[in-house]
């Protein structure tokens, strides 16, 4: 038996068939979900891919917020269900309040695509427990409004609580890669809930999954191999 | 407001002596006179609307026609073309059962009176024509030509012609995997935005615009239209800039790629379920150009309901609507019994779909508005016989001179010191300069099947995930060169995308171009572009590579100066295993740096004249189209056979360009040694063509030799891949550290 990992499709989602075939090459079984579905159809975990759902008018994931599949998953998510948001997944996530904090546009104002080096902060979450803390890992980053935002009592609380998953690596600025590259306060690229079992994160882990694809690592691929070992284990 | 009556047919037969707006609408008198032939009577207003978007010379190549003939005429004799020249683009056998599908388009015009729209409108149009033929678009390209880096101007379109193309391309999960960005200051006023875009399907899945079959259903689906681009390709991309006349900036389109994205989505489910007979995008002349093309490649007629469209504006006129250009629109035939389900697939993805009319049998198309007929026309007439121009050409009178004006006799450096400073100064100059920062506004990921993306040589993308098949696309083009000759100059193009393509390992197959001029009413541009063509045909035919369609923009001139003749040139390969596909980044040191090819003294129109000289004269580069094709067919075995870790093709530049770019995306220096026989300038600066440097693993070099020496490929060691600096020995050396940063400072610094 295997995991069977949900996939949601927006309106606008892009990164929704990377996301399945990244669940695929970790071993997982991915599950097509319509945003119009209102059921989970089972699902062991949900993965909220990128894209720009409804276009991210209004505010990135504000709308998709309120598409029909998301009452059900906000109700599991609660009750423990692994999720994971990759950038619009991870905005739509903070816009559903299953993580604190918001994304506000880049501080360059530009659109940004590259190879980002990251450090993993928690790995003890549902989608991390496959790395070790303080390892440093390389994940493609793209998108307009990365810039992660909360307020000082918030931002603390997460520190103090090991919410933060991931922070873009800034030592090394001048080389390729490094450097926080949005604005994002503390240099959070991903956070997790309470629980760990919603994590979010601005990076992509899908396009990280084959040695030949995009920038030829697969530093993202233990976040598919994490969850599915918590789930046949579990 | 007073009514007057509607212009119908029958109006139109009754009242011979209304004057209408021919001239503001783009036609010449001529042309009117031939419409009132063709129909009998005056046209009635909708008439004239659809006729004078489609007779414009964006819709109908009236100047360009006769010259293009011989990319049909000069089909090289093989078969992987499975749909030529004429369909919204070609398609190409790469073999395993698929095909794809390929096309650059201009959107030049509209990009420099309103940068981010136009540049925006230019992705979706481009992609819209790759959908229609029945393909999943699986990657971009966008060749641009700016003015000089540093003027002002240059500042407003730049940006926003970049966020234009990001902000549609990456909201359409597009991979944007390769294209160029120059800068010349005859760009200034005209800006080239070129898009390129490639789609794949199964053989089967093939798709053509012709609506055939009487009482098929005609769907208009997509966004509603409204009053926005309304005569983009008559009077905006038509015309010459000049300061005199109101701004255009109304003729520009505004784009929604949200909404186009689920046009993708919802079209190739519809394709999936073969719902579809025939299928055409709305693009320039919208709903004007979708009607007659469809109905003039069918069998029968068409009646159209225009009442029907769904609208933005209620307010539109009938002739608005017509030639209005808003976007994401789509125009399919679907047998009757079909209907349902295709509305069924557009309320899925939330997207508007109305059956507007249907085939008739007869050979009319029949425009209906409230309950008038206000077109009755031969469709072909408006689509496909339009008029055709045997515009005056003549050699310009100063070609000679421009020529004479020899490149070679310009002072060269006459110290190490001297030479080592020109290299730094020539790969910090805005065209030689890393475009980093514009290409990092791209998404180039998504997908997940992106191998190679830029800077290096050619973009490839997997469209097999269980054999690794894969396609490579490169686009090239040299205004420079072309200027200097342009028949030599369209060859240049072809032959270095040709080569980019080999140099990433895959097999160049067929050629897409966008061609770039000025006003085709000036004798002199038209010569420029009637040697292009033939120097591109001619090229293609002996390369083996045919041309399954282009585009062409003509008036990219403002006042009485045109821009260099700019033919951009698309090469798209395959190759049976992307894993095996050849990067440009340097990988391990210790390996052997080979140049391959012939180094000639050929400095004219080079970046070195350029920015050394801000000259250009002589002649170009020479041609040897034999020699590109053995060069490439040695690149391809060297990366199937795995002798090479990595190539790097030669151009703009010369070979020290080549070197640091190799040598920064590795993080690898390199030590080259002056082969006997070359003076270190020439060595490093010459743009000969036909030539690219490889790094050989040790345990290749026999074999990679032995092969070299086989085919009568010259080949010279001219060095090893070692270090952290760029040495030239008994010349120069330059640490990485200095070199990234002059390579990676200038455009931000300029632009951002």
């Amino acid at each position: 038996m295997t995991a069977r990992i949900g996939v949601v499709t927006f309106p606008g989602s892009l990164d929704d068939r990377d996301t399945q075939r990244a669940i695929r090459l970790a071993g997982a079984e991915p599950v097509v979900l319509w945003h119009k579905d209102k059921d989970l159809k089972q699902v062991d975990a949900v993965v909220l891919p990128g894209g720009f759902s409804y276009g991210d008018y209004l505010r990135a994931g504000a709308i998709a917020r309120f598409s029909p599949v998301m009452g059900a998953l906000i109700e599991q998510a609660k009750a423990g269900l692994p999720v994971l948001g990759i950038c619009n997944g991870f905005q739509l996530l903070t816009e559903a309040h299953l993580l604190p904090g918001a994304m506000l546009g880049n501080d360059h104002l530009h659109f940004i695509c590259r190879d980002q080096k990251l450090r993993v902060e928690n790995a003890e979450t549902a989608w991390t427990s496959d790395y070790t803390v303080g390892q440093e890992i390389s994940i493609p980053l793209k998108n307009m409004d990365g810039r992660y935002v909360a307020d000082e009592y918030t931002l603390d609380k997460l520190e103090a609580e090991g919410q933060v998953a991931f922070r873009y690596l800034v030592r090394g600025e001048a080389a390729e890669g490094y450097g926080n590259p949005n604005g994002s306060l503390r240099d959070i690229a991903g956070i997790t809930n309470e629980a760990g079992n919603v994590v979010g994160l601005m990076p992509h882990p899908e396009h990280a999954t084959e040695s030949l694809i995009g920038t030829g690592r697969t530093d993202g691929l233990p976040f598919f191999t994490s969850i599915l070992k918590k789930l046949v284990t579990a | 407001m007073s009514r007057t009556p509607l212009d119908t047919v029958e109006h139109a037969a009754a009242t011979p002596d209304v004057e209408l707006p021919w001239a503001e609408l783009g036609l010449t008198k001529d042309e009117y006179e031939r419409i009132v032939e063709i129909l009998g009577r005056r046209p009635t207003g909708a008439e004239l609307a659809m006729y004078s978007v489609m007779w414009s010379e964006h819709c109908s190549y009236k100047s360009s026609k006769v010259h293009l003939r011989q990319f049909g005429e000069k089909t090289p004799e093989n078969d992987v073309l499975l749909v030529g020249i004429g369909e919204n683009a070609g398609v190409v056998d790469v073999g395993q059962g698929y095909a794809v599908t390929f096309k650059v388009e201009s959107h030049n015009h509209p990009s420099y009176v309103e940068p981010y729209q136009g540049a925006a409108t230019g992705v979706g149009g481009i992609v819209r024509d790759i959908i229609a033929m029945g393909a999943r678009p699986v990657a971009v390209v966008d060749p641009l030509r700016f003015g000089a880096a540093d003027h002002p101007d240059t500042k407003r379109v730049l940006p926003g012609v970049v966020a234009g193309i990001g902000g549609y391309g990456n909201c359409l999960g597009l991979p944007n995997i390769g294209g160029e960005v120059v800068f010349d200051a005859c760009y200034q006023g005209n800006p080239l935005v070129n898009a390129g875009c490639i789609g794949v399907m199964r053989h089967e899945d093939i798709h053509l615009a012709k609506a055939s079959g009487t009482g098929n259903k005609v769907i208009l689906y997509g966004a509603r239209t409204g009053g926005d681009g309304i005569g983009g390709a008559s009077i905006l991309a038509s015309e010459t800039f000049d300061d005199a006349k109101p701004s255009k900036r109304p003729a520009v389109q505004v784009g929604d790629p949200f909404q186009e994205k689920l046009l993708i989505e919802c079209t190739l489910e519809a394709f999936a379920e073969k719902l579809v007979v025939g299928i055409q995008d709305l693009g320039a002349a919208g709903l004007s150009c979708a009607t007659s093309e469809l109905a003039s490649n069918g069998s029968g007629g068409m009646r159209v309901t225009l009442d029907d469209v769904p609208l933005r504006d209620s307010t539109l006129s009938p002739e608005e609507i017509l030639m209005s250009e808003s976007q994401e629109r789509m125009c399919a035939v679907v047998e009757p019994e079909k209907v349902d389900r295709f509305l069924e697939i557009c309320e899925k993805w939330d997207v508007i779909a109305t059956v507007i009319g249907e085939v008739t049998d007869g050979d009319r198309l029949e425009i209906y508005w409230h309950g008038g007929k206000i077109v009755d026309v031969d469709p072909r007439t408006v689509a496909h016989e339009g008029p055709v121009y045997e515009r005056p050409y003549a050699r310009p009178e100063w070609q000679d001179a421009l020529q004479a004006d020899d490149a070679g006799k310009l002072p060269r450096p006459q110290t190490s010191e001297e030479l080592k400073d020109q290299v730094l100064k020539l790969v910090a100059s805005p065209n030689q300069a890393s475009k980093k920062w514009i290409t990092q506004q791209y998404d180039h990921f998504v997908q997940g099947n992106t191998v190679l993306a830029m800077p290096e040589d050619s973009g490839m993308i997997r469209i097999d995930e269980e054999t690794g098949l894969g396609v490579a696309i490169a686009t090239d083009g040299n205004g420079r060169y072309a200027k200097l000759d342009p028949y030599t100059g369209a060859q240049l193009a072809l032959a270095e995308a040709y080569r980019n393509v080999a140099t990433t390992g895959a097999k160049p197959l067929a050629v897409s171009d966008c061609l770039n001029f000025g006003s085709p009413e000036d004798p002199a541009v038209m010569w420029q572009f009637a040697e292009a063509v033939r120097g591109l045909a001619d090229g293609c035919l002996q390369l083996g590579t045919p041309v399954t369609g282009g585009n062409v923009s003509l008036y990219n001139q403002t006042g009485e100066t045109a821009i260099h003749p700019t033919p951009v040139v698309a090469v798209l390969g395959v190759i049976d295993d992307v894993s095996r596909r050849t990067p440009m980044a340097f990988q391990e040191e210790g390996q052997l740096l080979y140049l391959l090819g012939d180094t000639r003294e050929e400095f004219g129109g080079s970046a070195w004249s350029q920015v050394v000289h801000d000259h250009l004269g002589g002649l170009p580069p020479k041609v040897d189209l034999e020699r590109e094709r053995l060069l490439a067919e040695i690149l391809i075995a060297a990366s199937r056979d795995g002798m090479i870790d990595s190539a790097h093709d030669l151009s703009d530049g010369g070979l020290i360009q080549a070197v640091v770019e190799s040598a920064l995306l590795g993080g690898k220096g390199a030590r080259l040694v002056v082969p006997d026989g070359l003076d270190a300038f020439t060595f490093l600066l010459s743009e000969s063509a036909g030539r690219a440097i490889v790094a050989v693993p040790r345990s290749e070099e026999v074999r990679f030799n032995d092969m070299c020496g086989a085919r009568g490929l010259p080949v010279t060691r001219i060095g090893v891949v070692d270090g952290d600096t760029v040495e030239v020995q008994g010349a120069f050396e330059l640490t990485l550290t200095e070199l990234r940063e002059a390579h990676e400072a200038t455009i931000p610094a300029l632009l951002a």
